[in-house]
């Protein structure tokens, strides 16, 4: 199969997202070796997903969750918070204005490997798109239900995310399991 | 003896929520601040992508999680407690924008065919830019202004799917459109960003002067 210009970037999403089929695959990369212009497209498209898909692009206001806390209060029935309330708010305020420093200082500093079982991945595209979060062992596919530490999370190359050590979720990546 | 490879992280999360759930709905109000603390962010930046204005999207996104809140009976358990949140803050960030902002108008690029295919305009060779460089505010900056800078559908869909991480079936279902009309705003977003990104992010990542004050590169 041959594909031209027009078709690779009118499949750039789904070959990210490894949702196109194997014959269409190798069209694709036989295409992209030999395309500069194609390759630039993929990578500056690969690219603009990562940056967004990482959560240090939506900074939310300072003070963002202690208002809304405050407002649920307010509007709770009753309108009294328990003690137990208090120190479950206190503890996410907290939580949540530590959450910032926390991804700054864990994100690059991820050990080798986290996990033996990162083997299975071999058969996931190396150029799939997936997410990883802060303290999970595996990586998968947007919208898996399975995604741990949902507050922490990127989107990475699956290639990267095998070196980092994770494995692929059993769940959503099934399919690349069982091929 | 070897470590079974098809139990490596429990599923562990959607039953917690579900428990938290039930007993918010049985008068535990307070646990509903542990339910939602994963997606504070989450809930804003959704405001935020389709109301592009800090005040408006906090407004909007305590709004949306007070409804959340009461009407909490009525999540279903087939769909997500993420997915519900968001389309509920799709729906009242949506309502505000019509109540407030009603004679705004939408940027130029809302008018371009969805139908037709889109074509790169510029084929410059990016450098991996590295994710480090999300630590600089003006580099964020810049994204949010390109993001911001997107006829609204496209915009809505790539914050919901790349930025906030949705299935395409999700995203579907939160913006009440088909699984392949989000696919094809998607591919568009994400090639119009790149188009968009571009010329400031060719090779200038170094360099202070990223870009020029002032000027944009589309």
């Amino acid at each position: 199969m041959v594909v031209s210009c027009e078709e690779v970037w009118r499949e750039i999403s789904n070959y990210l997202e490894g949702e196109v089929d194997a014959s269409l695959r190798t069209a694709m990369e036989d295409h992209l070796r030999g395309c500069k212009h194609c390759t630039a497209v993929l990578d500056g498209t690969r690219n603009v997903v990562q940056l967004y898909g990482d959560e240090r692009m939506f900074e939310v206001p300072l003070g963002f969750s202690h208002r809304l806390h405050r407002r649920l209060e307010e509007n709770m029935p009753g309108n009294r918070r328990s003690f137990l309330g208090w120190m479950v708010a206190a503890a996410a305020a907290v939580l949540v204005a530590g959450s910032f420093e926390v991804a700054r200082s864990s994100v690059f500093s991820r050990p080798e490997l986290r996990s033996e079982h990162a083997q299975p991945g071999a058969r996931v595209p190396p150029d799939m798109l997936v997410i990883v979060s802060g303290d999970g062992k595996t990586f998968h596919a947007a919208g898996c239900p399975f995604i741990h530490d949902k507050a922490h999370i990127r989107t990475i190359q699956a290639r990267e995310a095998l070196r980092q050590g994770y494995a692929p979720c059993v769940r959503c990546m099934k399919k690349y399991l069982t091929a | 003896m070897p470590e079974e490879v098809t139990s490596l992280e429990p599923p562990a999360k959607p039953f917690n929520e579900e428990m938290l759930i039930q007993r918010i709905r049985n008068g535990e109000h307070d646990l509903f601040y542990e339910l939602i603390r994963p997606y504070e962010r989450r809930v804003y930046s959704a405001a935020f992508a389709i109301l592009r204005n800090e005040a408006d999207a906090e407004d909007v996104a305590q709004e949306a999680m007070l409804k959340a809140f009461k009407h909490i009976r009525q999540f279903r358990a087939e769909a997500r407690f993420s997915t519900w949140l968001t389309q509920i803050t799709i729906n009242e960030a949506r309502m505000w924008r019509r109540k407030e902002h009603a004679n705004i108008m939408e940027p130029i690029v809302d008018r371009q065919d969805e139908e037709g295919n889109y074509t790169p305009r510029d084929f410059a060779d990016w450098r991996e830019i590295p994710l480090e460089t999300l630590e600089r505010k003006e580099v964020r900056q810049k994204l949010a202004e390109a993001l911001a800078s997107l006829g609204e559908k496209y915009r809505e869909t790539f914050v919901l799917r790349d930025m906030q991480h949705l299935s395409i079936e999700e995203t579907a279902k939160a913006l009440g459109i088909s699984t392949a009309s989000v696919k094809t705003r998607l591919l568009r977003a994400r090639l119009m960003l790149r188009d968009l990104l571009a010329t400031g992010f060719g090779g200038s990542w170094s360099s202070k002067l990223f870009l020029a004050k002032g000027t944009k590169p589309w």
